[in-house]
């Protein structure tokens, strides 16, 4: 690696924002080099500082932001650059790829347009050429039927699909670095490992170097040649991937590698009552229609899907974005309106409605996969969690709900303290303690969790998982546990059900499908998880 | 837990607080505020401590103009002076002033009735007549008067009324129906639009299409045929005006609603069993309440000059009241003789609506901290 001639080289990188609250420091002088062709992952848990030191080097913070140090592009200080020298080597020798596919390309024009348009700017192609540019781009990255796909608005596309564009428009001038941030965040397990081939395929071909900022070990090992672990703002560890993975020397390091949910569920008794069952649940969207608009599109979300939740238990739902998993849970609720027959404790609850449901809902509980989008802004820590004793104990004081909101935090590790706090003031896995806290408040028998994990830090989900079997085990819940995440399901649940398009593809005790999967498709998602989970064996 | 800590919970900082303290670091906005708070108790409690009232005319004083040196000047004592003994009917002899008096001496062919110095007590200029001396015929007298010392900082109009309490009146008059019409616009607005928003489905489309409805009538038609309608009582009239403002308002608010009933929060909540009601008042309208206080900032000035602009075309308040628009308008026909009268309300007027263009400004960055 030594014989790599150096390309880019940050030294001393400080980045600070000014706030109401003063200056925040949230990168602390780091180093970092690269060298030609290398493909380097910068690790760390969200607030590390891993995607604000490249915004950095790139001169893309935030106007708040400001930057001291060097970066040394082949013997320029990129952060001492004028405007327009500077826009000869950011998106061209230097280009990046981010984590959101939906955002990053303008959805008002084609992707011809959107990949042509710079060609003809920058490099001064006629149309004609710059079309056939675009054309090979495009097949570079596996869009099939590229020459339709040329006239396709992003809206079309997919998101693995999108995220190929971004890709092609960011090796439209033949970079030298290429800095993907969380490039495969955002994407299904099946389309992140085709993603990450594509890139692999795509660095054998023009020996570029790539900047992978990740908090996906996974991904790491199979790609990265060096590693530079972050946490809060400097760099706490750096090395040869393979040295990091089996000799971590720092403490922070080896947490991380440890963060994978362990432990299995055991299943319930085998008499245990069953206490929510769906037979046949069926959702149906319609899409479009209306006044002079025609026939609507019908969309079968969840396509007579039967299922039963016995006490105790942990169902695992797993599939992909769009299987219908959530969709199922909200149904089962009865939050969304579907045909077929659910029953709860032995009542027919099919066609409740919502004055009939209110008693109920106190034993049907919902905790949402977004933290921040779960919890009102407005609203106090102790009135968001005690929001649900006003509707079903009206007859509490404010004192006596006070103290429900004090045991209540208690019990998921939240300092009671702050409860008069505002949900902005906590992170991802406060704030997703407090959404528990506000379902378990009601004392429910049996909790949906939607993807309670997915938008959290390895550690932290580690943590959540823990606390939610610890619940479970204190109050004799049941789970419907909803994750595209099959390390987390392994460990929360003892029986799977796998979704796709609606249906049922697979279901059966966890053991069983994870170690004999039957169906095609539970294959491939079993090996694409497996594929990045790797490393976890032997570290 | 112990009680202790139940007892001293940690205060948190709301979004609210989050905003007043960037509202806090904006110097234009925080200026822009003073300013306004500082006009409002001006024209509320200004027109108690200045001398006029706005409804007393000097007839003597007809179009002066502004001065912060007392009147009447020296040159106009004899021009008023001439005036009182004409109505008097008696000739000048001599006239002198001993300082805050004048001391003048009067002929006539007829005897002098001491009652007609009546005539100079009732001059805006002199005060306190007092009889000095009459001659033995009664054809002449001598009768000294206090010169009466009046201020008038912003002159008088082209009646002889004094501008100053006349404009503040006017802004009292301006800033209420500002208030008052918007607030009914953002009380409509709000509801009207967050029901919509919320309820979604028929509701929503038919309660939206009639706002499309009211929209398409022509607003200055309908402004002018409510004044009509409510005989230019200018409570009920401005109550019309919020009530045809408030379309924009809905429009907003709806949209925010939408989103807001899609928001995770919201179907938690409603997962909770909590009902319509509780999620319309803890959830919906707390968080839809930034744009519309933004929105209120930007729809009082907008209220303010439609009142001028109906007070121009003489559709507004009626005399003797008065409002920044009505003086506006007389000033604008008076600038060439006298360009204060349309000055001074002019720069109240224009200030105003700046100082509240850059709170709404402010509270704009301030509730919507999106980084630009």
């Amino acid at each position: 690696m030594s014989s790599r001639e150096t390309i880019l080289d940050v030294k001393d990188l400080k980045v600070r924002f000014r706030t109401l609250d003063g200056t925040v420091e949230a990168v602390k002088g780091i180093n970092i080099h690269v060298g030609a062709g290398e493909t380097v992952a910068v690790v760390g848990e969200s607030g590390s500082g891993k995607s604000q030191t490249m915004m950095a080097a790139m001169r893309l913070l935030a106007s708040n932001g400001e930057a001291s140090g060097t970066v040394d592009y082949r013997g320029r200080n990129l952060l001492a650059l004028g405007k327009s020298e500077l826009n000869t080597v950011r998106g061209s020798k230097i280009s990046m790829i981010f984590q959101e596919p939906m955002t990053s390309l303008d959805p008002l024009y084609t992707i011809g347009n959107q990949l042509m348009e710079p060609m003809r700017r920058h490099r001064g192609l006629s149309a004609a050429e710059a079309h056939e540019e675009a054309l090979r781009l495009l097949r570079l990255v596996h869009i099939p039927d590229p020459e339709r796909r040329m006239k396709s608005y992003p809206y079309e596309m997919s998101g693995g699909q999108r995220q190929r564009v971004m890709i092609a428009m960011a090796l439209a001038n033949d970079p030298d670095i290429l800095i993907a941030d969380e490039p495969t965040t955002a994407l299904d397990v099946t389309i992140q490992a085709q993603i990450l081939t594509l890139l692999a395929e795509l660095q054998q071909k023009f020996g570029m170097a790539i900047i992978f900022i990740t908090h996906d070990l996974g991904i790491v090992r199979r790609f990265a040649d060096r590693v530079y672990v972050m946490r809060s703002g400097e760099v706490v560890e750096e090395g040869a991937t393979e040295a990091i993975f089996t000799h971590p020397r720092h403490d922070y390091t080896k947490m991380l590698l440890a963060a994978e949910p362990t432990g299995r569920k055991e299943p319930p008794p085998p008499g245990a009552p069953i206490l929510l069952e769906g037979r046949n649940v069926e959702v149906t969207f319609r899409i479009g229609g209306g006044f002079l608009a025609g026939d609507p599109m019908l969309l079968h979300a969840v396509d007579r899907i039967s299922i039963r939740l016995k006490r105790r238990q942990t169902i695992g739902i797993v599939g992909e974005s769009g299987s219908g998993k959530s969709t199922l849970g909200r149904a089962l609720l009865k939050l969304l309106p579907s045909e077929g027959v659910i029953r709860f404790d032995d009542r027919d609850i099919s066609d409740a409605d919502r004055q009939t449901m209110r008693p109920l809902r106190r034993e049907l509980q919902l905790v949402f996969q977004d933290p921040f989008g779960s919890l009102s802004p407005r609203m106090t820590v102790g009135q968001v969690v005690t929001e649900g004793l006003l509707v079903h104990e009206p007859g509490l004081s404010a004192r006596q709900r006070d103290q429900r909101a004090v045991a209540a935090l208690h019990e998921v590790g939240l300092d009671p303290n702050a409860r008069n706090r505002y949900p902005h003031e906590f992170s991802g896995g406060q704030r997703q303690r407090i959404a528990i806290a506000r379902a378990m408040i009601l004392k429910p028998k049996v909790v949906v969790l939607d993807e309670p994990t997915s938008a959290l830090d390895r550690s932290v989900q580690k943590q959540i998982v823990e606390l939610l079997r610890q619940l479970q085990a204190d109050h004799g819940l049941s789970y419907l546990f909803i994750s595209h995440d099959l390390s987390v399901v392994r460990a929360m649940a003892d029986y799977i059900i796998v979704m796709r398009q609606g249906r049922i593809v697979e279901e059966g005790p966890t053991e069983a499908i994870f170690d004999h999967p039957q169906d095609a498709y539970t294959q491939t998602l079993m090996a694409a998880a497996i594929d990045s989970s790797r490393f976890r064996a032997s570290a | 837990m112990t009680e202790a800590a139940i007892a001293a919970p940690v205060v948190g900082r709301s979004l609210w607080g989050d905003a007043w303290a960037r509202l806090k670091a904006n110097r234009a906005a925080m200026v822009s505020l003073c300013y306004l708070v500082l006009m409002g108790v001006v024209c509320v409690a200004g027109p108690w401590f200045v001398p006029h009232d706005y409804t007393t005319i000097y007839s003597d004083y007809v179009r002066t103009p502004p001065s912060v040196s007392p009147y009447p000047k020296a040159d106009m004592i004899e021009g008023a002076l001439n005036d009182v003994l004409k109505r008097m009917r008696v000739d000048l002899k001599e006239w002198k002033q001993e300082d805050s008096r004048v001391v003048i001496t009067v002929a006539s062919t007829r005897p002098i009735d001491e009652r007609y110095l009546r005539y100079v007590d009732r001059s805006d200029t002199f005060d306190d007549a007092k009889v000095e001396n009459t001659s033995p015929d009664g054809l002449e007298m001598t009768f000294s008067a206090a010169v009466k010392q009046q201020y008038f900082l912003f002159g008088t109009d082209n009646v002889g009324r004094d501008l100053l309490s006349r404009t503040l009146v006017a802004g009292r008059i301006s800033l209420a129906i500002g208030l008052l019409a918007g607030v009914v616009a953002v009380i409509i607005g709000v509801l009207y639009g967050s029901t919509a928003g919320f309820m979604g489905g028929k509701v929503d489309e038919v309660m939206m299409r009639i706002v499309d409805v009211l929209y398409s009538l022509p607003f200055i038609f309908f402004v002018i045929m409510l004044v009509v309608f409510f005989g230019r009582n200018f409570v009920l009239m401005f109550l019309a005006v919020g009530a045809v403002l408030w379309l924009d308002m809905a429009r907003i608010v709806r949209g925010q609603a939408l989103s807001i009933r899609r928001q995770e929060y919201v179907q938690a909540a409603e997962a909770l069993g909590v009902g319509p009601r509780g999620i319309l008042l803890r959830h919906v309208i707390p968080n839809l309440l930034g744009p519309v206080v933004i929105y209120m900032t930007l729809l009082v000035p907008q209220v303010i000059i439609l009142e001028s602009f109906l007070s121009f075309l003489g559709l507004g308040v009626q005399e003797p009241m008065t409002s920044w628009g009505v003086l506006i308008s007389t000033g604008a026909k008076n600038i060439g003789s006298a360009n204060w009268m349309l000055l001074f309300p002019a720069f109240f007027l224009v200030s105003t609506l700046f100082a509240l263009n850059f709170v709404g400004d402010g509270l704009r960055d301030a509730l919507d901290p999106k980084d630009r």
